[in-house]
């Protein structure tokens, strides 16, 4: 079988050429480094199938960092096997810089075709490129394409099979000189006036106007979140689950005889003769309310606002102005990518620690991500449950997160050795968003939501029952009753909450609503729950990133500053 | 000759001497900045957070100790 290997500098747009030839979706965004495992595709090529391979971006095939050196062992292979070949996707508007990968490629055992990508931009940036004589130079053929809108992608397709071997020579010493000649030989850069865009990149980036702007960037962004998160709960999804879901379940629980075994575990317990959503907890009520009425609204406003900022380029710059508060904790501005994602779900957000470089930013990023960001299905759970004590609630809930978030960071980077490195990345220039892109991406992460958190949510409902029928809470409620109950203040039900937070922490909090707690006592579970232990898919994807031994480390330090922080809210509080 | 961190925002300079082990050369020459490039500085950040800089059309961020061992002639 064929395989084609995809591969270019960081943020040329090589996953939206994958997505564009398999079909197959993958997330993209504007800003280097949001591929950070490869992934496998399929094409049709010539009635054969042939395998498409997303590399990680490369600015080198002398690797500087552990995602480069990925990049190059994956060549490495390639160059070994038969009909494989390179499609070097190329950013037109950074030609001089991108063809230092491109002369890189053309010395190794393997044929390459170029695909001159953000084609478009060249346009409005003032650059012309003469791509025959460019194709002539390199010896390779050269194809201009728009990924994003697939403009010039059937014609990649057609000349795949004109790939072939480079046959231009030069010494490695000389290799930028060489760039230079091809530069002076096939581009113009013509005057330009300076657009909007560039004015707004600029005053992003200069504390004095980008200070300002991140403030207003980021209260924006919450307030649309709330904004649109309860307006989808309380004029969509609450009415439909109250007009339409209720009466077939209360249907459902007078055919079942109103209690029992099977009602319990579809329906739930009637609270005052009546279902309630909220505090049933049947697989059929509150196993279907909590993902899709209480969070699913919170996850797809939460993705809107994410995706626009991912797609324009802001990331990136807000990495720059936090880059210093980012040191205090031991990383650096990059890992403010991980954090942001990690409020949406902690599974990408472990993932993404990889843009750090260093084991010990990986392991403090991870840690203090897991610790001290709770998930949007987390915090819908959360703002459900204290929303009726308003701001000082919510205030206390994330404010003390926050603190902790900062606070342990702080501790890491004096505690741990070693030190962690300055910020190096490239910023790419604000674009405008293509609508259909962002609903595409908008439309993955909700889908990749329902399939991964809709099974286990029903999961831990059911084993809620289960483990209250066998009896098993009110064992684990006398064992743990000196912690539960004298450290946190809390009443021995909650340890139920504890023990399905390992699975699920929407479901977790959920389970909190029931149990009649003070503001205090929500405000300590709420905070317990959310720092205590990861939910087992993020637990899993940490293992894999961190290592057992390290894994097992970050979970001491979870587990002691969930203890501490509970008790002194308790004590203060 | 002055460093990057002396320049002044919106000068230009050439690039023509980098200090450092031959790792930071590396990475920087793959943004494609190396000696006998023309660097803008972009932007600074306030006590000495990273500096911001354009060779081109690439645009890059580096701490501040990197920008300290990349030296300039100013135009």
């Amino acid at each position: 079988m064929k395989r084609i290997l995809l591969m270019g500098n960081p943020n040329v747009g090589k996953s939206v050429v994958f997505t564009r030839l398999t079909g197959v979706n993958v997330i993209t965004s504007n800003y280097p480094g949001t591929t950070v495992e490869f992934r496998k595709g399929y094409m049709r090529l010539e009635d054969e199938r042939a395998e498409v391979i997303d590399v990680p971006g490369t600015y080198t095939l002398e690797p500087t960092s552990r995602a480069e050196e990925v990049a190059v062992e994956m060549l490495e292979n390639a160059c070994k096997e038969e009909g494989t070949l390179v499609i070097n996707i190329v950013d037109a508007t950074n030609l001089e810089r991108n063809l230092n990968l491109t002369l890189q490629l053309l010395k190794r055992d393997i044929p390459v075709i170029v695909a001159l990508n953000l084609w478009d931009e060249t346009r409005h940036t003032g650059i012309s490129i003469n791509v025959e004589k460019l194709q002539g130079m390199l010896g390779v053929p050269v194809v201009p394409t728009v990924a994003v809108t697939g403009e010039g992608i059937k014609r990649l397709v057609d000349r795949l099979r004109e790939a072939r071997k480079g046959r231009y020579e030069y010494e490695d010493n000389e290799r930028w000189h060489k760039v230079g000649k091809v530069i002076e030989e096939t581009q113009r850069v013509g005057h330009r006036h300076h657009t909007f865009l560039e004015r707004l990149a600029e005053a992003s980036i200069t504390p004095f106007t980008g200070i300002p702007i991140a403030l207003i960037v980021i209260s924006t962004t919450f307030k649309i979140i709330r904004f649109i998160g309860e307006g989808l709960i309380g004029y969509v999804f609450e009415p439909l689950f109250d007009k339409l879901w209720m009466p077939v379940m209360a249907k459902l629980s007078l055919v079942l005889g109103g209690g029992g075994f099977i009602h319990d575990i579809l329906i739930g317990q009637l609270i005052d003769g009546e279902i309630d959503f909220g505090q049933s907890f049947g697989i059929l009520t509150t196993g279907i309310f909590i993902p899709i009425g209480a969070v699913l609204p919170y996850i797809f406003a939460f993705y809107l606002v994410l995706n626009f900022l991912e797609d324009s380029g802001y990331l990136p710059r807000l990495a720059i102005l936090v880059d210093k508060i980012m040191h205090q904790l031991g990383l650096h501005g990059m890992a403010i990518i991980p954090m942001m994602l990690g409020l949406g779900c902690n599974v990408p957000g472990a993932l993404a620690t990889r843009v750090l470089e260093t084991r010990r930013e990986r392991f403090i990023g991870a840690t203090l991500m897991a610790i001290a960001i709770p998930c949007m299905a987390q915090i819908a759970m959360i703002v459900g449950l204290i929303g009726e004590y308003g701001a000082k609630g919510m205030g206390l809930v994330f404010g003390t997160l926050f603190i902790v978030w900062f606070v342990l960071g702080v501790l890491m980077n004096l505690l741990l050795k070693g030190e962690s490195p300055e910020i190096f990345v490239e910023i790419p220039p604000y674009r405008i968003p293509y609508f259909g892109a962002l609903t595409k991406k908008l439309w993955m992460r909700i889908k990749g939501f329902l399939k991964e958190a809709l099974p286990f949510v029903l999961l831990g409902v059911f084993i809620v029952n289960i483990l209250y029928s066998l009896k098993v809470i009110d064992f684990l409620g006398k064992v743990t009753a000196p912690v539960i109950t004298r450290v946190l203040g809390l009443p021995i039900e909650a340890v139920a909450a504890l023990v399905i937070g390992f699975l699920r922490k929407d479901v977790a909090v959920g389970m909190l609503a029931p149990l009649g707690l003070s503001l205090k006592q929500i405000v300590v579970s709420c905070v317990v729950l959310a720092m205590y232990f990861p939910c087992v898919a993020t637990f899993a994807v940490l293992v894999k990133e961190l290592g057992v031994k390290d894994m097992l480390k970050s979970a001491i330090i979870m587990i002691l500053s969930a203890l501490l922080v509970g008790g002194l809210l308790n004590l203060i509080l | 000759m002055t460093d990057l961190t002396q320049m002044r925002r919106g000068e230009r300079g050439k690039v023509v001497k980098i200090e450092g082990g031959f790792g930071l050369l590396r990475r920087l020459e793959a943004l494609g900045i190396r000696k006998g490039v023309e660097v803008t500085k972009a932007s600074a950040q306030i006590m000495r957070g990273p500096i911001t800089l354009k060779a081109g059309n690439t645009e890059v961020a580096i701490g501040y100790g990197m920008a300290r061992r990349v030296f300039v002639e100013l135009e």
